[in-house]
């Protein structure tokens, strides 16, 4: 088991990183690429005041007619995306191990705030399931890769949530989450994770599109 | 567009004969080489961004018009399109392509509400487009808007116009015009003219009032303006919709020298929506020009324009109440909403909002080629927009009598709509009323 644990710590954890930085880099660099090669047209449709207005509008909740006929998605769609990201980064034993590898240290989470914001994504998780199935417009554009993704979302908070509150056998728990986790960051540049790399883009060039050749709204 | 085919399921040669002729073989080769050759970023974006969440069906009136039915939501269509090719990397059955042909034509009109919808902003409005590509090198598109693209590339008309008989509406309307202003002219080839007028093929085919109508308008305000008696001069482009992006180019390049060659400095366009569209937004891109080379005004902006410098003068509002159709093209594709709102206040003494409207309003399903389809899909086509009607009675319920669309393509499939769900609503152009409210020169 220690071994396990030096190894995902170690070698895996950097590959993971490196898998995720450099996996990212490579989407949008080839992206970018493709762009200048097939359809360079895109750069001089892209406007950075209306590419950012349409930005702050998709990330302000209530701000655009689809969340308001949403309400519950909405919130638990904003109330996801946000834990989401502040949990691995402001957890305090996330910057403690920061710390003790790096010397980083930085503002971290109430324990107790993390532990709420944790089930917040699990319960967001078991929603975002039950549309997929129930909702038939939702569960028509269903493939086995949407339960496959959001079970790779899930798994490093449900196993977190389990190795933090020392329940059943810690070890193989905190072992599972650090695995979940480094299969979490490879999983966002390879496969539809990717949407937080590329929707920027997509919305800003939807945005720019409306608002300066169109003169329309895009929300 | 003619009557409704009287049979349940209806037959389209167009898609039939073409389906006939394939092997997978050819589709995979064709498939492959429009998304090698004509795609990129966005549709690469678009595909690997799409998390199917579903937020997108609730824009559509196809998907709210059949009671939810998820294969009428947008990503409903793309899946069964699009993301069938990309499966199976282009192998698919010339069955699935017919389908393909049929929903990207006859089940989607471009109308980009779904954009507005869609967190990531994708376009599925260009999606289906690509479907239209391919479906066209394949040979199958539906018959009746195949026919168009033909007519476009014989005479650059949408309606098989001839050469001769355009000077010859003009002049006839010019000279039914002068017996009630006798002085008024449709200047023709008037080189260094302000302005060059352009309409649709229907105009000149079967609505030449609306020639007449125009000229009455442009002479009271006093526009230096000229129409070409060549070809050119109609704006119209089904050849966008249909995928043949040739045709479609050579279409608005004609469009475009015409105007050149007048020496005009801008272009001014009847009430039609999708002609904007391709003159300002796509035919143009095609050509290379960011944006379009000529400053083109939409008939909402000149009439905007006329009334505001007082041009124009009303002699009497429209008394009947009044409610607002918003053209996809010109609203969510030209922002005009707001300019039309003038144009309307000014014009009428009521106007009553329909709800959802402005960038919101539902499409009139016709456009996007969808009416030009023909026949075979008009039942279809209105009742895939019961929404529409359910709007439009709720604007008739607050006391709206005329419709107001100021757009072609609007105006025919509202026209459908009101007939079919019995709405009662009178369906007028902009010109229409202002023809019959402004102050004419004796």
């Amino acid at each position: 088991m220690h071994d396990l644990y030096v190894f995902i710590t170690g070698p895996l954890a950097w590959a993971a990183f490196i898998l995720f930085i450099g996996g990212s880099l490579y989407r949008l660099l080839a992206m970018l690429i493709l762009v200048n090669k097939k359809e360079k047209f895109i750069f001089s449709y892209m406007s950075w005041r209306y590419g950012f207005r349409s930005i702050l509008h998709w990330i302000t909740p209530f701000a655009t007619e689809n969340m308001k006929k949403h309400p519950v998605l909405t919130i638990v769609t904003f109330a996801f995306h946000i834990c989401l990201i502040l949990i691995p980064i402001f957890l305090l034993s996330h910057v403690i191990l920061w710390d003790e590898s790096w010397n980083l240290s930085w503002w971290s989470l109430p324990d107790g705030v993390a532990d709420f914001m944790t089930i917040i994504v699990i319960g967001s998780c078991i929603f975002f399931l039950v549309r997929r199935l129930v909702s038939p417009e939702v569960q028509f554009v269903t493939s086995a890769s949407d339960y496959f993704i959001l079970a790779i979302v899930a798994a490093p908070f449900v196993t977190g949530f389990f190795a933090y509150h020392q329940w059943f056998a810690y070890k193989f728990f905190m072992i599972l989450h650090i695995l979940t986790g480094e299969i979490m960051l490879v999983a966002i540049p390879f496969t539809r994770l990717s949407h937080m790399l590329y929707a920027p883009f997509t919305r800003a060039y939807m945005g720019s599109e409306f608002g300066a050749v169109r003169h329309a709204k895009d929300w | 567009m003619g009557e409704p085919a009287e049979i349940e399921k209806t037959v389209d040669q167009g898609l039939e004969v073409g389906a006939a002729r394939l092997t997978e073989d050819k589709i995979e080769k064709v498939i492959n080489s429009v998304l090698k050759g004509e795609t990129g970023a966005r549709l690469k974006a678009y595909v690997d961004t799409c998390i199917h969440c579903g937020l997108c069906s609730e824009a559509c009136h196809y998907y709210l018009s059949h009671d939810n039915d998820p294969h009428f939501s947008p990503v409903g269509k793309v899946k069964e399109t699009i993301w069938g090719m990309l499966k199976k990397k282009g192998r698919v059955s010339p069955e699935f392509i017919k389908k393909a042909s049929e929903i990207a034509s006859t089940e989607c009109n471009l109308c980009r509400r779904c954009a507005m919808y869609c967190p990531f902003g994708i376009d599925i409005a260009y999606m289906m487009l690509v479907v239209r590509r391919i479906c066209h090198m394949l040979g199958v598109t539906p018959l009746y808007i195949q026919d168009t693209a033909h007519s476009h590339s014989v005479t650059m008309n949408q309606m098989w116009v001839k050469a001769d008989e355009w000077p010859d509406t003009l002049q006839w309307q010019e000279e039914e015009a002068q017996a009630e202003i006798s002085t008024l002219r449709i200047p023709l080839e008037k080189e260094g003219a302000d302005v060059m007028y352009s309409v649709i093929g229907p105009e000149p085919k079967f609505q030449a009032q609306l020639i007449y109508q125009a000229a009455v308008i442009m002479n009271t305000a006093g526009i230096d303006w000229t129409m070409p008696a060549t070809s050119g001069w109609d704006n119209s482009d089904m050849a966008m919709y249909s995928g043949d992006d040739e045709i479609m180019g050579r279409v608005k390049r004609a469009h475009f020298e015409t105007a050149a060659r007048l020496k005009v400095k801008k272009i001014f366009m009847g009430e039609c929506g999708h002609a904007f569209r391709s003159v300002y937004d796509v035919g143009n891109r095609w050509l290379g020009w960011s944006m379009p080379p000529f400053e083109i005004v939409h008939a909402i902006e000149f009439l905007h324009d006329i009334l505001k410098e007082g041009r124009i003068k009303i002699s009497k509002k429209f008394e009947t109440p009044v409610t607002l159709h918003d053209p996809c093209n010109v609203v969510r594709g030209g922002g005009l909403h707001e300019m039309c709102r003038y144009v309307v206040n000014e014009m009428c003494e009521k106007l009553i909002e329909m709800h959802p409207n402005r960038e919101h309003n539902y499409c009139c399903c016709a456009g996007g080629g969808v009416i030009n389809c023909g026949p075979p899909y008009k039942n279809k086509r209105v009742e895939s927009n019961r929404v529409k009607a359910e709007q439009l009675f709720a604007a008739k319920a607050k006391g709206a009598k005329v419709l107001i669309a100021p757009c072609h393509n609007c105006h025919s499939g509202l026209e459908d709509i009101n007939q079919h769900y019995g709405l009662g609503l009178e369906i007028k152009f902009l010109m229409d009323i202002l023809y019959e409210v402004m102050d004419k020169p004796e």
